[in-house]
């Protein structure tokens, strides 16, 4: 776990930048963005493991990382105790019978006595069968739950435990999708992963969005618990107002810096745990051995290695890195909106990351993430800016000038693309390249 | 009898025509990924905002045509605006071939590479657009809207459903099946077309026998573009034109492609009509068509909609993974992949 003298000089640059936008805008604005940079660093540590150790091509992030955001509503969100009255029954009875049709399915593709089509028949006999009896179970428990105070709750809200347990229990959600997925499409050539993984992000975040008894849907889950105490209560306490008074700002603002501030040493503890078991394994004959299977797969089976094996578990603890950062970010945030996971925030941007910072390489990663996210936030009003005065010389209320400021944001998008284009064609291996 | 020719056309209404519309679009969707995968070998993500750009150029000009009050009633203005929308569109791809992907493939980089080059190239392409037009929804089509109506159709058989077909519709139809018709004659008579599957087929002997590599994918880059063109302006005069939709739809898309086998073009329409038709199908609700064949004390309550059309965009994915289980190489693929 070394960093030279160079690699040093880039974390540098990055944190006096972000002095410099502390200075200029406001240290607020500052600590906001780290806090999403650590977060963003974990999620690209995540990918690094898939993409940079294994070169299994993951643009499924967004699905991974949401349902790390689902395991906080699910864990610490308070239960509704009308709700699980209501539906709880027809749930377990719907469970109980997906669980049977499922099992159903796995024994009669065990049963090798029959033909192919007497199997495949029976397999689409007994789904049928199955979705069947799973309707007049689920529907009903579904309707009872959703008619539950919907403007309030409408869902079956949590277990209420700590919020601290949900970080774990989402890399676990995130680990058992993507054992799923590599179950499906590892082995296959990379682009059908690719196009795999990417569909079924997409699916995950159809089913947040639209089942409500589990996520409440676009309703939103809002005000969940939180690991640190809250700005308000935090403000009327005597060592905060003599910190406030020290430092010449209001109370509120400083509860609210020091709230902040919390979660940047958590997020750092974190991260910091995380780099450390990243760059063990990847420096142990394990790690030497998952490179090697990237760089030459037929050498390596013919040495006996079970390739599929292999990437399947990388496959699956990248996941669950991923799944660990989106319960963060959720938690960061106090509330779950299903509607606001897109592709180009959530699994493209953190490519960016990733390839930016250099593929293959922890810190390499965790650069990227630091990167990508300071230029992602500052190159909104950087282009806003920009462009009001360089179109300053048209008249106000000119249809252009409209046009352009309403749609100054949507540079960064453009900012992003030639920064990932720059970076593939003249930098390859990305600012900190893997050691060989 | 009278019951049966209503469910008949309730479907047809609801089912078919409909689906074969988006069919029509997603296999010319499908059918310039194909070409790019077959010719280039690659999976080109900035497929969708490369139809998003090209339905971008013709609605631009379609607003100066407006404005100069050239149209061409009762036919929609954008027809008129379309061929501008293919030059701009091929220009703009060829020019990402010559500043992005050439580089890339004369190094001969691994597939995987090139399709991470096309995730930076869709960013850029996305954000282009986004700054260009904005984000808002936008409509193109100012023709006539209907060739026959619900209610002209019900005065003129009797019948209580309605056809109603839209001019776009059979627009979208005819110009699908010219330009498919055109692809494969071009594909299968002309020199350059054969060029194009012996390239597709072996690179090495291909330049052995004195092909052109930079030409062919310069033919490929301009039928592809053209093709993505042509399908993002018929989706937005069928329904309407949003940046956000057309970067979704690259996945039904790809789904098409695949499903059909990839890299061939007659799998890449098939594939087109089996996405269309199960996501239509799937999320249609069958109540009225039952209330029709089946006698009055049959009917159960229930929609009798397998899936919420929330769920839309899974239909493609779930036919794709099944199709991944049960036959990754595709369909109609003749070829090891």
């Amino acid at each position: 776990m070394s960093i030279s003298g160079k690699n040093f000089m880039l974390f540098a640059a990055v944190a006096a930048v972000l002095c410099v936008i502390a200075a200029v805008q406001s240290v607020a604005v500052a600590v906001t963005i780290v806090n999403l940079c650590l977060v963003s660093a974990v999620m690209s540590l995540g990918l690094n493991i898939q993409w940079g150790y294994a070169g299994l091509p993951n643009l499924g992030v967004m699905g991974f990382a949401a349902l790390g955001g689902l395991a906080v509503v699910l864990v610490s969100a308070p239960g509704v105790p009308a709700a699980i009255a209501a539906g709880g029954p027809g749930l377990i009875a719907s469970f109980v019978v997906v669980v049977v049709t499922v099992a159903a399915v796995v024994g009669i593709r065990r049963l090798t006595s029959l033909s192919r089509a007497t199997r495949v028949a029976a397999v689409i006999a007994v789904l049928a069968l199955g979705y069947l009896i799973l309707g007049r179970y689920f529907g009903p428990a579904k309707n009872l739950i959703e008619a539950i105070d919907p403007s309030a709750t409408g869902y079956l809200g949590g277990l209420g435990l700590p919020v601290l347990l949900s970080w774990p229990v989402g890399a676990l959600f995130a680990a058992a999708a993507a054992w799923l997925v590599g179950k499906i499409a590892l082995g296959l050539r990379g682009d059908y992963l690719a196009i795999a993984s990417l569909g079924i992000s997409e699916i995950i975040i159809a089913v947040l969005k639209n089942e409500d008894w589990l996520s409440r849907g676009v309703k939103n889950v809002v005000g969940l618990p939180r690991p640190l105490p809250d700005e308000l209560g935090l403000a009327g306490t005597p060592w905060l107002q003599s910190l406030a008074i020290q430092f010449g700002i209001s109370p509120p603002d400083a509860a609210a810096l020091v709230v902040k501030l919390g979660y940047s040493a958590l997020f750092m503890l974190v991260l910091a745990f995380l780099l450390l078991l990243s760059e063990k394994a990847l420096h142990s004959p394990w790690g030497r051995m998952i490179y090697a299977v990237r760089d030459n797969e037929i050498a390596a089976s013919a040495m006996g290695k079970d390739v599929k094996n292999l990437h399947l578990i990388v496959f699956v603890i990248g996941a669950a890195v991923i799944g660990l950062a989106g319960a963060m970010l959720v938690t960061l945030d106090g509330q779950f909106t299903p509607g606001t996971y897109q592709p180009l925030r959530f699994t493209f941007l953190i490519w960016v990351m990733v390839i930016v910072g250099g593929s293959g390489n922890n810190w390499g990663a965790v650069l990227g993430a630091l990167i990508i996210w300071t230029c992602w936030i500052e190159a909104d009003p950087i282009g806003t800016w920009l462009i009001q005065h360089s179109i300053g010389w048209l008249p106000s209320g000119n249809a252009m000038r409209e046009q352009l400021t309403a749609n100054a944001s949507q540079m960064r998008l453009i900012v992003m693309g030639v920064i990932l284009l720059v970076t593939l064609r003249f930098k390859p291996g990305g600012l900190i390249p893997e050691r060989h | 009898m009278q019951d049966y020719a209503n469910a008949f056309v309730l479907l047809l209404n609801y089912v078919v025509v409909p689906a074969t519309t988006y069919g029509c679009q997603l296999a010319l969707g499908a059918l310039g990924v194909s070409l790019i995968f077959s010719v280039l070998r690659f999976s080109n993500f900035a497929h969708g905002e490369l139809m998003s750009f090209g339905t971008m150029i013709t609605l631009l000009v379609t607003w100066w045509l407006q404005a100069h009050g050239l149209t061409i009633q009762p036919l929609a203005t954008a027809l008129l605006a379309l061929p501008a929308g293919v030059l701009v569109t091929v220009l703009l791809s060829l020019a990402t071939d010559r500043f992005v992907y050439r580089y890339y493939r004369i190094k001969r980089s691994d597939p995987i590479v090139l399709l991470i080059v096309s995730i930076g190239v869709m960013l850029v392409m996305s954000g282009l657009v986004r700054f260009i037009i904005g984000t808002d929804d936008r409509t193109l089509d100012d023709g006539v809207r209907f060739v026959i109506s619900a209610k002209q159709f019900r005065d003129l058989t009797g019948l209580q459903e309605g056809l109603a077909i839209r001019a776009t519709q059979i627009i979208t139809i005819a110009l699908a099946a010219v330009s498919v018709g055109l692809l494969f004659w071009f594909l299968r008579h002309t020199k350059t077309g054969k060029a194009m599957r012996a390239f597709a087929d072996n690179e090495d002997l291909a330049g052995l026998s004195g092909i052109s590599a930079q030409r062919v994918v310069t033919i490929t880059w301009v039928v592809a573009a053209t093709l993505a063109t042509l399908a993002g302006v018929l989706y937005g005069l069928d329904k309407s034109f949003r940046p956000f939709v057309y970067q979704q739809l690259v996945l039904p898309i790809f789904a098409a492609a695949i499903v059909g086998g990839f890299g061939n073009p007659v799998g890449a329409i098939v594939g087109g009509f089996i996405v269309a038709f199960s996501e239509v199908a799937l999320t249609y609700s069958f109540k009225r068509f039952f209330s029709y064949v089946l006698p009055a004390d049959w009917l159960p309550d229930g929609l009798y909609q397998l899936i919420s059309t929330d769920y839309k965009y899974a239909v493609s994915f779930v036919i794709l993974v099944v199709v991944l289980i049960v036959r990754p190489s595709g369909f109609l693929n003749t070829r090891s992949s």
